[in-house]
C-alpha cells in the first residue's frame, strides 16, 4: 500500500485504489494468460500507481517494450498494448500484430489507450488493417496519479503547450461529478503557467528541487551516481564499485525525507546532523539495556531505528552531492545573475556571464534559461539585446535553433520589448516578490524556496485566501490573460460546519506545470498556524526550468 | 428515421455488435456510483493490499529488457503484405466486427492516411485533394436512403457529437448543407472535446473546398489550431504551407518550410534544399541566418570533401598527427572556425578553408575569432601563434599586446591547455585588475607575477603568507626573503 497518500487532509488514496481497480478490472476482462507491450513512457506513470506483483496476480506473464517488427516469443493467450494515443504508435503495434499473425497460434489482442482514446489513431490502424484484430480497445483515465498526500499530477509531457485543452477537460470532469457529493474542497484555483513564467525559470533552492534540478526526479524517482552509495565493507579495497545508477524513491512515505524536502538547502545540513546525533544515542541504548525486558523492547524497535539510518545515510549522500554542486564557482555566479535579474539589476544589457557560458559552450538550456529569465524579467528585452544573444547561439550552437528561439518567443519567454516600457518592478514590488531578508533556516516567508524570490504564483494563492483578490486588482491587469472568479453554490444538505480552528482546504491546479519549489512553498502556506488554508496541489506536469525548455526544443521529427 | 433513443441504444447494445461498443458502462448512472462508493469509503478506508514489502521493487527495470527481449532484437522483416492481413480478417471474424457491413461513410478517414508515411507528405497531398471534389455541398441523390438508414439515422447535430465523443461510429455525410458542416464544428467546438472537432475537421476537409475551409476556419481559431496541429501530426506539409499562406502567417509559413531541413540527412539534399528556403519570407535577421546557414554547409561540403581526401592520402602532416574525430558537416559556425583554425591556421584568405575567409564571411565579431583562433592554437601548443594573436603595432612602430577577450580569458583557456608556467606568467602579467592578477597567478602558481605583485602592493603579510606555499630553498623562496629583508621596501603593514 501507499501510506505516504493518506496522511493528507484529503485521502488521495481513494484515488490510487480507483485507477488500480480499474486496472484490475480490465485485466480480468482479458481472461487467460497475458503479455503486455509497453509504451516505455508510461512504464514510469504506472509504477506509481501499481506493482508488477498486481499485474502477475491477473496472468501477466511477460511484459515488453513496444518497438518496431516483431514480437519477441511468448507464449500466452492474450496480448495487450498499453499506449499513449499517438500516430507514431500505431505504426508500430500494427507491425508486432501483423507480423505476430503469421507466426503460429492465434492471440487476442487488446488495446488499452491511456490516458485517452483517440479516433484519429484508431482510423490509423484501421488503414494499417489491423484495427479488427483488437477485442478490447478501451481507454484508462490515468489522469492525475497521486504522487503524495497532497500532490497529483497529470504527467503529460509537452503539457505547456495544450494548456487550454487540459483546462478544458478538467473543466468537463469537475462539472460532471462534483455536484451531487460531498466537498472535499472548498475552493478551486486554476492557476495557468502563463501568469508566472518567471518562476519555472529560476533555479530552485529546496532540497527535493536542488534534487530535481540537479539530477531530475521522475515520477518520484532519481537516479544518481553511485559512488557515494557504495556499501562499505572493510577489506574490500573499493574494488568493485558499483556502476549502475543507484535509484532511489521519494516521497513523504520516508519520515526523514518528508521532514527536509520542501527546506532550504542551506537548512538541510543541520536537520541531518541532529538526526545522526539522535541515532547514536538510539543505538547506544543497548548498553543500558539489562533486564530481558529491556533488551526485548530495544530489539524490537530495532527495525525501524535501522531503516532510519539507512535513510540518513542515503540523504546525507545526497546532501553531499549538492554541495559540490551548490559550492561550484559557476553555480555561485548563475545563482548571482539569476537573483540580480529576479531584483531588477542590470536586466536591459547583455549580461556577461550569460555571453561567456556561450563562449565556453555551456549547455544551450542553461544559456537559454537565463536570457528567458532575464527577457521576464525586464517585460521583453530590447531589440539590439535579444538580436545579440540570438546571434551568438546560432553561431555558437547552430542556426536550426532558430526554431527553439522562435517557440520560445510563441510561449512568451522571449521577446523583444513593446513600447518601451518595464512592468515587471510594480508587480515585483506590489506583490513583494523579491524580499531582502530571507530567513533560510526558519523561514517566515515563501521567498526562502528561492532565497529571495516569492513565486507569484504562490503569492496570488496567497493573496486569495487574504485578504482576496480586490486588494490587488491593478496588478492583476498587468499579469497576461484574464482572471475571473466563480462561485458554485451548494445545496444545503451538502454544506458542512466548520469546526472552530478547522482549515479550509483548497485545491490548487497548476495549468502547464509546477516546480517543486513551488509546492514547497505551498506546504509552508498550510502549515502557518494561523494561515486557515491548506493547499491540495494538481498539475499537468511536474516540471523544472531545464524540463520546460526542453520540451520547447526543437528536434528532428 | 424516426427511431427513438431507445431503439438506438438497445441497436448498439445488442449482444451481436457488442463488440462494436465501447463504453457504453460510462453512463452517468454508474459514473455515480462510483464516485458515491469512493466518498463512502473515504473514511474507513482501510488498504488490505498486501503488496508492502514489494513497495521497494523497482517497476520498469525486470521484466522488460529480459533474454525474451533480446530474441526480438534478431526478428526482422515484418512490413505489412496482403497474405497477413486476409489471415488476421478471417480469423477475427468472431469479434463480428468484419461481419458489419460497412457504412457507406463513417466519417471516414481512411483517404488521408492510406499508405502515407510521415515523411513521404509531399506526393501525398494531390491525392488528397484531388479526392475533394466540389461535390462539397451538392445533396447525394443516387443513393436511397434506405440502404444506410440502419448505420447513420438523422440524429441531430448535436447527438451526432454526443455520439462522436463517447467514440461510437457515426456518419457524418448526412450534413452536406455548409450551414450544417459549420453547425456541427461549432458543436464539436463547444463541447472541448479535440477528438471530436478533428473528426470533423477531417469531414469538412474531406468534403469543402481548400479555400471555403481556410476561409471558415479563419473566423474560428479553436477549429484552426487543432487543424494546424493535425496537419502537422499527419506531415502535411503542403496543405500547412497553403493554409498559412492564406492566412497571410508568411513567418510561419517560412519556418514551417524551414523546419522540414531537419529530416533530411544527406548534405548535398539538405544543402538543395535550404537554398529554397532563402528568398522565404522569415523577418530580416532571420533571413540572414537562413542565408548564412546555407552558406555554411555549402563550404562545409567542400571543406568536408578535400579534408576528407587529405586525410586519407596521408600526405599531410597535421592530419597524420591530429586524425580528425568527425566530420564537420552539419557543426555549428563556431566549431567550423575552430575546426579551420585548428587544420587551416596558415592558408591564406582566399581558400574557403582559411579561418579568415569564415570571419569576413560570417562577420564573426574579434572577440569570438580570438577566442575561438586561441582554443586551437592552444590546443596544439602553437605559443607562437597565440603570441602573434595578441601583438598589435602601433603607427610608430612599437608592440603592444592587446586581448579584445580581456587577459584573465586568455589565461583561463591556456591554462585548460596545460601551457607552461613561462607562458601563463607572461598573460597574467598582462591582466590589468590587480585583485584578478594576483588571483589567478596564485591559482595557477606563477610564483614570480604573486611575489613581484606583492611587492608592489606593499603588502608584507601577504607576502609572509605566501612564503609558506612556496618550496624549501628554492629560488622563489630566495627572492621572496631577499625582499622581505629589502630596507629599499616601504611596507604598508
Amino acid at each position: 500500500m501507499a501510506a505516504h497518500l493518506s496522511y493528507g487532509r484529503v485521502n488521495l488514496n481513494v484515488l490510487r485504489e480507483a485507477v488500480r481497480r480499474e486496472l484490475r478490472e480490465f485485466l480480468d476482462k482479458c481472461a487467460g494468460s497475458k503479455a503486455i507491450v509497453w509504451d516505455e513512457y508510461l512504464t514510469g506513470p504506472f509504477g506509481l500507481i501499481a506493482q508488477y506483483s498486481l499485474l502477475k496476480e491477473h496472468e501477466v506473464e511477460k511484459m515488453f517494450t513496444l518497438k518496431g517488427s516483431r514480437l519477441p516469443a511468448a507464449d500466452v493467450k492474450n496480448i495487450i498494448f498499453f499506449v499513449r494515443p499517438r500516430l507514431e504508435l500505431m505504426d508500430i503495434i500494427a507491425e508486432n500484430v501483423l507480423s505476430e499473425d503469421r507466426r503460429g497460434p492465434a492471440r487476442d489482442f487488446h488495446l488499452l489507450f491511456v490516458p485517452r482514446r483517440s479516433l484519429l489513431c484508431e482510423q490509423r490502424l484501421k488503414d494499417l488493417g489491423v484495427l479488427g484484430s483488437f477485442i478490447h480497445r478501451e481507454e484508462y483515465s490515468l489522469d492525475l496519479i497521486p504522487f503524495d498526500g497532497d500532490l497529483l499530477s497529470m504527467e503529460s509531457e509537452g503539457a505547456f503547450k495544450q494548456v487550454a485543452n487540459m483546462m478544458i477537460r478538467m473543466k468537463r470532469e469537475f462539472t460532471g461529478s462534483q455536484n451531487s457529493i460531498f466537498p472535499i474542497f472548498d475552493n478551486l484555483l486554476l492557476l495557468d503557467r502563463n501568469v508566472d513564467l518567471l518562476t519555472p525559470l529560476a533555479t530552485q533552492l529546496t532540497y527535493e528541487g536542488l534534487i530535481d534540478e540537479i539530477y531530475g526526479i521522475q515520477n518520484s524517482y532519481v537516479k544518481l551516481p553511485p559512488e557515494k552509495f557504495a556499501p562499505k565493507k572493510q577489506g574490500d579495497g573499493g574494488k568493485d564499485l558499483p556502476t549502475e545508477a543507484k535509484k532511489l524513491q521519494l516521497n513523504s512515505a520516508e519520515e526523514l525525507y518528508a521532514e527536509i524536502r520542501d527546506k532550504n538547502f542551506n537548512a538541510v545540513g543541520s536537520v541531518l546532523s541532529k538526526k545522526a546525533k539522535v541515532i547514536s544515542a538510539a543505538f547506544e541504548e543497548r548498553h543500558n539495556a539489562k533486564t530481558v525486558g529491556e533488551i526485548k523492547q530495544f530489539v524490537s524497535q530495532l527495525p525501524h531505528m535501522q531503516a532510519a539510518r539507512g535513510s540518513l545515510a542515503n540523504h546525507t549522500s545526497i546532501a553531499e552531492l549538492i554541495k559540490d554542486v551548490t559550492t561550484s564557482e559557476d553555480f555561485f555566479d548563475k545563482l548571482t545573475v539569476e537573483q540580480e535579474f529576479m531584483s531588477g539589476i542590470d536586466t536591459d544589457k547583455v549580461n556577461s556571464y550569460i555571453e561567456d557560458c556561450i563562449a565556453r559552450k555551456h549547455p544551450l538550456i542553461k544559456v537559454l534559461r537565463l536570457i528567458c529569465l532575464q527577457s521576464v524579467c525586464n517585460s521583453g528585452l530590447k531589440q539590439k539585446v535579444l538580436d545579440y544573444y540570438k546571434r551568438e547561439i546560432l553561431q555558437t550552437y547552430g542556426y536550426e535553433h532558430i526554431l527553439t528561439l522562435h517557440n520560445l518567443e510563441k510561449a512568451g519567454l522571449l521577446k523583444p520589448q513593446t513600447g518601451g516600457r518595464n512592468n515587471y518592478p510594480t508587480i515585483r514590488k506590489t506583490l513583494r516578490l523579491w524580499m531582502d531578508d530571507v530567513n533560510e533556516q526558519n523561514p517566515t516567508d515563501i521567498s526562502y524556496v528561492y532565497s529571495g524570490h516569492a513565486p507569484l504564483s504562490v503569492r496570488l494563492a496567497q493573496l486569495l485566501s487574504r485578504p482576496g483578490w480586490r486588494s490587488i486588482e491593478e496588478v492583476l491587469r498587468m499579469l497576461p490573460g484574464p482572471h475571473f472568479e466563480e462561485r458554485q453554490p451548494l445545496p444545503t444538505g451538502l454544506q458542512k460546519k466548520r469546526q472552530p480552528g478547522e482549515n479550509r482546504v483548497t485545491l490548487i491546479f497548476f495549468l502547464g506545470g509546477v516546480t517543486f519549489a513551488e509546492i514547497a512553498a505551498l506546504r509552508f502556506l498550510s502549515q502557518l498556524e494561523d494561515g486557515g488554508t491548506e493547499y491540495v496541489i494538481a498539475t499537468t506536469k511536474l516540471m523544472n526550468g531545464a524540463s520546460w525548455l526542453e520540451s520547447l526544443m526543437e528536434k528532428p521529427f | 428515421m424516426s427511431r427513438t433513443k431507445g431503439d438506438e441504444e438497445e441497436y448498439w447494445n445488442s449482444s451481436k455488435f457488442k463488440a462494436f461498443t465501447f463504453d457504453d458502462e460510462d453512463d452517468e448512472l454508474s459514473q455515480l456510483k462510483e464516485s458515491k462508493r469512493a466518498v463512502n469509503s473515504l473514511r474507513d478506508f482501510v488498504d488490505d493490499d498486501d503488496d508492502d514489502d514489494l513497495e521497494r521493487v523497482s517497476w520498469s527495470g525486470e521484466p522488460v529488457g529480459s533474454i525474451s527481449w533480446s530474441i526480438k532484437e534478431t526478428a526482422g522483416n515484418s512490413g505489412s503484405n496482403l497474405e497477413g492481413r486476409e489471415q488476421l480478417k478471417s480469423r477475427n471474424s468472431f469479434s463480428s466486427y468484419t461481419q458489419l457491413p460497412k457504412p457507406a461513410s463513417t466519417y471516414s478517414l481512411s483517404s488521408f492516411f492510406r499508405g502515407r508515411t510521415r515523411l513521404g507528405s509531399f506526393q501525398s497531398l494531390s491525392d488528397a485533394l484531388s479526392d475533394t471534389p466540389a461535390k462539397s455541398y451538392a445533396p447525394e441523390l443516387g443513393r436511397p436512403k434506405g440502404e444506410y438508414k440502419d448505420y447513420s439515422n438523422d440524429w441531430s447535430i448535436s447527438d451526432t457529437v454526443r455520439r462522436l465523443r463517447k467514440g461510437k461510429v457515426c456518419s457524418l455525410e448526412r450534413f452536406r448543407s455548409l450551414q450544417d458542416k459549420l453547425q456541427l464544428l461549432e458543436e464539436a467546438v463547444s463541447v472541448h472535446d479535440g477528438n471530436v472537432i478533428t473528426a470533423v475537421l477531417i469531414f469538412l476537409k474531406r468534403t469543402l473546398s481548400k479555400e471555403i475551409l481556410f476561409r471558415e476556419l479563419e473566423l474560428r481559431q479553436v477549429a484552426l489550431r487543432h487543424l494546424i496541429h493535425f496537419l502537422k501530426e499527419i506531415g502535411d506539409q503542403k496543405l500547412l504551407v497553403d493554409l498559412f499562406r492564406f492566412l497571410d502567417r508568411t513567418e510561419e509559413l517560412a519556418l514551417s518550410h524551414y523546419r522540414e531541413h531537419l529530416n533530411i540527412q544527406d548534405p548535398e539534399k539538405r544543402k538543395e534544399f535550404l537554398k529554397t528556403c532563402i528568398g522565404l519570407p522569415f523577418s530580416a535577421e532571420d533571413s540572414a541566418h537562413v542565408q548564412d546557414h546555407y552558406t555554411l554547409l555549402e563550404r562545409q561540403i567542400i571543406i568536408e570533401a578535400n579534408d576528407r581526401h587529405l586525410e586519407l592520402a596521408g600526405q599531410t602532416e597535421i592530419f597524420r598527427k591530429h586524425p580528425r574525430k568527425a566530420s564537420i558537416l552539419n557543426m555549428p559556425l563556431v566549431t567550423t572556425l575552430f575546426y579551420s583554425c585548428f587544420y587551416h591556421y596558415t592558408e591564406a584568405e582566399g581558400t574557403f578553408s582559411s579561418p579568415v575567409n569564415l570571419k569576413k564571411t560570417f562577420k564573426i565579431p574579434d572577440k569570438q575569432y580570438v577566442l575561438t583562433a586561441l582554443a586551437a592554437r592552444a590546443k596544439l601548443r602553437a605559443w607562437h601563434d597565440v603570441d602573434a594573436l595578441f601583438t598589435t603595432k602601433n603607427w610608430l612602430g612599437y608592440t603592444k599586446k592587446r586581448a579584445p577577450i580581456g587577459f584573465h580569458r586568455v589565461v583561463e583557456i591556456l591554462h585548460k591547455n596545460s601551457a607552461p608556467v613561462q607562458i601563463l606568467q607572461e598573460y597574467v602579467n598582462l591582466v590589468e585588475d590587480v585583485d584578478t592578477k594576483l588571483n589567478l597567478a596564485t591559482k595557477f602558481k606563477c610564483h614570480d607575477v604573486v611575489i613581484d605583485t606583492c611587492r608592489d602592493l606593499k603588502d608584507r603579510q601577504q607576502l609572509l603568507a605566501y612564503r609558506s606555499k612556496v618550496d624549501k630553498g628554492s629560488a622563489e623562496e630566495e627572492k621572496i626573503d631577499a625582499f622581505l629583508s629589502s630596507s629599499q621596501i616601504r611596507w604598508k603593514n
